[in-house]
């Protein structure tokens, strides 16, 4: 296969040059349409679903920017409240659905777990691609109902309002998200048969980045958690359409019982987003550090905690709900708890940095910036943990700050240190660092502008959801609005520089950031089989400095 | 910028709560970040600083580093949590006011049968008990002076209390999304000093208690044909039956409240009494949740036989 790689590459003369690795690489083995849609390398889905992502992170981000335009002034100007209603709940189904639960699994996920653990691909490639389809399907049924009017129940699809009060395309929208889900199923349980079956001689489990221990918690609650969201919505699509009395107590359902099935869902779903973010920022502070991670098996076994507990905190979302006082003291209880290996796995990153030898890059910035907003989101989760403050602060601007401190400041922060880590790895080329290092810092300080308003909002007691507002509150939405033209600004440069260095950009070698890892002992980008011969695997992850010649470029 | 109005001890007492969380939160984040931000510059790579005998583990760090915050943020969970038992034990003399949310506004009645629309009068000083249900959708009554929320559900009674403290009008929303004008529903919370409050009171039209209107409701949709004592025992007798318990033909005992009352009226044949047959036909889609609350109202009073109420 590299022969014919060779021999196709195209001349000096003719076109922008390509190395000898890009002409063995997976994005060179095809180029026709066809050997894309029907690729069942894992690589190359990767690249599928970053695009398709890119794409829905830019639509649902339109709808957030009409919503920041509107809340400039206390009065409806730009939309309609049912245009509001609209654009909020597009927003966060798209937001959630189909961007931050696929986007760090299912493209690092996918592109990075075999070469990290020494394999050709996933345990099944096929299955892999289907979950794109089925991913895409899903895609296709919500931007239908976006065309189709729109939805305006909230991302959160509460009863009896979708199954029976609102208008609009709930149902297509419901089914949007039960097919997506389905992915996310395929996508976990490909995950967990690899990270067991398919690891290279000599990589055991206490030798495995941390990276694939994050996935691997995601992985179990992709499987346990989303079936429990695939039926509610399921009998939700029935109640509206057959008229089923499941949650409608005019039907002798109990709107209640939703709100325990979306959250018994809903909320590990939190950590389906953060829980690769941490993962993410584990091989980027330690590669920046050039140090092993300080307390690997802490910052390992955590995730596995986090991913169990998280399972059971789900009624604190619904401390106001009607909820019995006592559960609802457990619930608070129990969301204490579940912030201890959250906070075990910041010190360690931070007790790693000491004595290390730090490069400050672009990579390192986002991981850096992604703990400092993480840390904050998880503090003020504390805050909405305790039972008597939650009440004040629930579904007020507080929860909105809070929760988009953890999936935006967390989750995408982390996900765009991992595009400037591994983007030499994927596409062979490495990005303009200065512009790099200037993104971080529009998306730090546009997020906080954006955000830390709204936790004075929230705690000032304006509701989340209004697209009209007391005129007191004006001031602290200008603010959060102007963050966000900066976040703006901050997400549109790396789709300029890193475009460019496609192209353009100086060629990375195999191991550009001189860091531990068995990816890094592959050309970049990759050829389509991963590895000449099957990696054998003799020292844990982090041993610095490279004493292994394999790992240096 | 910030404009925080307390209306109560409560509001006051949650205040404090999170300017005491805020510092420990202050304390716990800019340690870790002045540390990052210390090692960041210290050991930025290329510069020359030992870097000797780094440390890969420290059991005993982790578990204190683990442990100590939890013990600090456990002793704010033991004060939140008693502050959430206290609001959620009304006392008994409260004043009830009950209140109807439907899309989109809230009915508040107060109990000498004065209703208001979007706002809500209530005497400071006086422990105030309210008692609501929704019409159609889940939508949650917000007064951020009070610091205080709970959600309204349909087919539901669900309670808040307080007592105010502090004259003003104050803020009143819906918190949870109900719908197209989710935003819009909402009014004034206006506290008045006791005498302000009663001459407010006695200016509002009133069509007489709500206990009363329950009557009237029980006389015009016929439930004395079977409830009153002196017709043949075809269904329980109501007197009395308030706060009681009671058998129900399934074995089972419960206490009649007004969640059970609302529900032996809309859905009857769910809970059926003990020694009845389940011949009372669903007063769902005939009586609103204001009618219901009314008939609710009408059954607290009946200490004695119906008959002497009308």
């Amino acid at each position: 296969m590299s022969e014919a790689g060779l021999t196709n590459a195209p001349s000096e003369g003719t076109a922008p040059r390509q190395t000898r690795a890009e002409a063995q690489s997976y994005l060179s083995d095809g180029n026709s349409l066809r050997s894309w849609l029907l690729t069942t390398d894992h690589k190359r889905i990767a690249i599928l679903y970053l695009i398709s992502i890119t794409a829905f992170f830019a639509v649902a981000a339109t709808a957030a920017a009409l919503m920041r335009l509107e809340l400039l002034t206390p009065n409806g100007d730009v939309l309609t409240a049912e245009g509001y209603n609209r654009a909020f709940t597009l927003h966060g189904v798209i937001m959630v659905w189909f961007f931050l639960i696929p986007s760090i699994p299912n493209v690092f996920g996918n592109f990075l777990i075999p070469l990290m653990i020494g394999a050709r691909d996933l345990a099944f490639p096929r299955l892999n691609l289907a979950s794109w389809y089925i991913f895409m399907a899903g895609g296709l049924f919500t931007l239908s109902a976006l065309i189709f009017g729109g939805v305006d129940t909230g991302w959160t699809f509460y009863t009896p309002l979708s199954s029976h009060y609102a208008n609009g395309n709930v149902v297509l929208a419901l089914a949007a998200v039960f097919i997506a889900g389905w992915s996310s199923i395929l996508t976990g349980i490909n995950f967990i048969v690899t990270i067991h079956k398919l690891r290279a001689p000599g990589m055991t489990w206490g030798r495995l980045p941390l990276f694939v221990w994050t996935h691997y918690a995601t992985a179990l609650i992709l499987v346990l958690a989303t079936p429990v969201l695939a039926v509610t919505l399921l009998l939700v699509m029935a109640e509206r359409v057959f008229g089923l009395g499941i949650f409608d107590p005019a039907l002798g359902g109990d709107p209640l019982l939703f709100e325990h099935l979306f959250w018994f869902y809903s909320h590990p779903a939190v950590y389906i987003m953060v829980l690769p973010a941490m993962g993410v920022v584990s091989e980027l502070v330690t590669a920046a550090a050039h140090k092993k991670l300080f307390g690997y098996w802490f910052v390992a076994y955590s995730s596995l905690a986090i991913a169990t507990i998280g399972f059971l905190v789900w009624g604190h979302h619904m401390f106001v709900s009607g909820e019995s006082m006592y559960a609802s003291t457990i619930f608070s209880f129990l969301s204490l708890i579940v912030a201890v290996p959250s906070a075990i796995k910041v010190y360690n990153w931070t007790a790693t940095l000491y004595k290390g030898s730090i490069a400050l890059n672009a990579a390192f910035l986002f991981a850096m910036g992604f703990i400092g907003l993480f840390v904050m989101g998880g503090l003020t989760g504390l805050m909405l943990a305790l039972l008597a403050i939650d009440v004040h602060v629930h579904d007020t601007y507080f929860v909105v700050a809070h929760f988009h401190y953890i999936m935006v400041g967390g989750a995408v922060t982390a996900f765009l240190g991992a595009v400037h880590f591994w983007w030499p790895k994927m596409f062979g080329r490495m990005y303009n660092e200065v512009w790099g290092r200037i993104s971080a810092a529009f998306i730090f300080i546009g997020f906080n502008l954006t955000f830390f308003p709204q936790f004075l909002l929230g705690y000032m007691g304006m509701p989340r959801r209004y697209h009209v507002y007391p005129p007191e509150f004006q001031t602290l939405n200008v603010l959060s609005s102007a963050g966000a033209s900066l976040l703006g600004i901050g997400y549109v440069l790396p789709l300029i520089y890193l475009f460019y260095s496609l192209r353009n950009g100086e060629t990375a070698g195999d191991n550009p950031w001189h860091v531990t890892g068995l990816e890094w002992t592959v050309p970049s980008p990759p050829p389509t089989h991963n590895f000449e011969e099957a990696p054998v695997v003799v020292n844990g992850p982090y041993e610095y400095p490279l004493s292994h010649d394999s790992s240096i470029a | 910028m910030l404009n925080l109005r307390e209306a109560s001890e409560h509001a006051a007492h949650v205040d404090l709560l999170t300017g005491a969380f805020g510092l420990l939160v202050l304390v716990l984040a800019g340690s870790i970040f002045v540390l990052i931000f210390a090692f960041a510059i210290r050991y930025r790579r290329g510069k020359e600083v030992s870097r000797e005998h780094a440390p890969n583990r420290n059991v005993w760090l982790e578990v204190s580093w683990s442990v100590i915050p939890f013990l600090l943020i456990l002793a704010f969970f033991i004060v939140s949590a008693k502050m959430f038992f206290t609001i959620h034990e009304p006392p008994a003399d409260a004043m009830p006011i009950s209140v109807v949310a439907k899309q989109w506004m809230w009915k508040f009645q107060h109990a000498g049968g004065q209703s208001e629309i979007n706002e809500l009068h209530i005497p400071v000083g006086q422990p105030v008990r309210l008692t609501m249900t929704s019409q159609d959708v889940i939508h949650s009554l917000y007064i951020p002076a009070l610091r205080l929320k709970q959600d309204v559900l349909p087919g539901r009674y669900t309670d808040m209390w307080f007592t105010a403290d502090r004259p003003g009008s104050y803020h009143l929303f819906c918190a949870e999304f109900c719908g197209t004008d989710h935003a819009v529903m909402g009014g004034r919370f206006v506290a008045m000093e006791p005498g302000a409050y009663a001459r407010w009171l006695a200016g509002q039209a009133s069509g007489g208690s709500l206990a009363t209107e329950g009557a009237m409701l029980y006389r015009q949709l016929g439930c004395g044909a079977c409830h009153d004592s002196g017709a043949s025992a075809r269904a329980p007798a109501l007197a009395g039956l308030y706060r009681s318990r009671v058998t129900l033909a399934d074995g089972r005992h419960v206490v009649a409240d007004d969640q059970y009352l609302h529900d032996a009226i809309l859905d009857p044949n769910r809970q059926v009494t003990a020694g009845y047959d389940p011949i009372m036909p669903t007063y769902r889609g005939v009586i609103d949740e204001e009618a219901a609350m009314k008939l609710v109202a009408y059954i607290r009073i009946l200490r004695t036989v119906p008959g002497e109420h009308r």
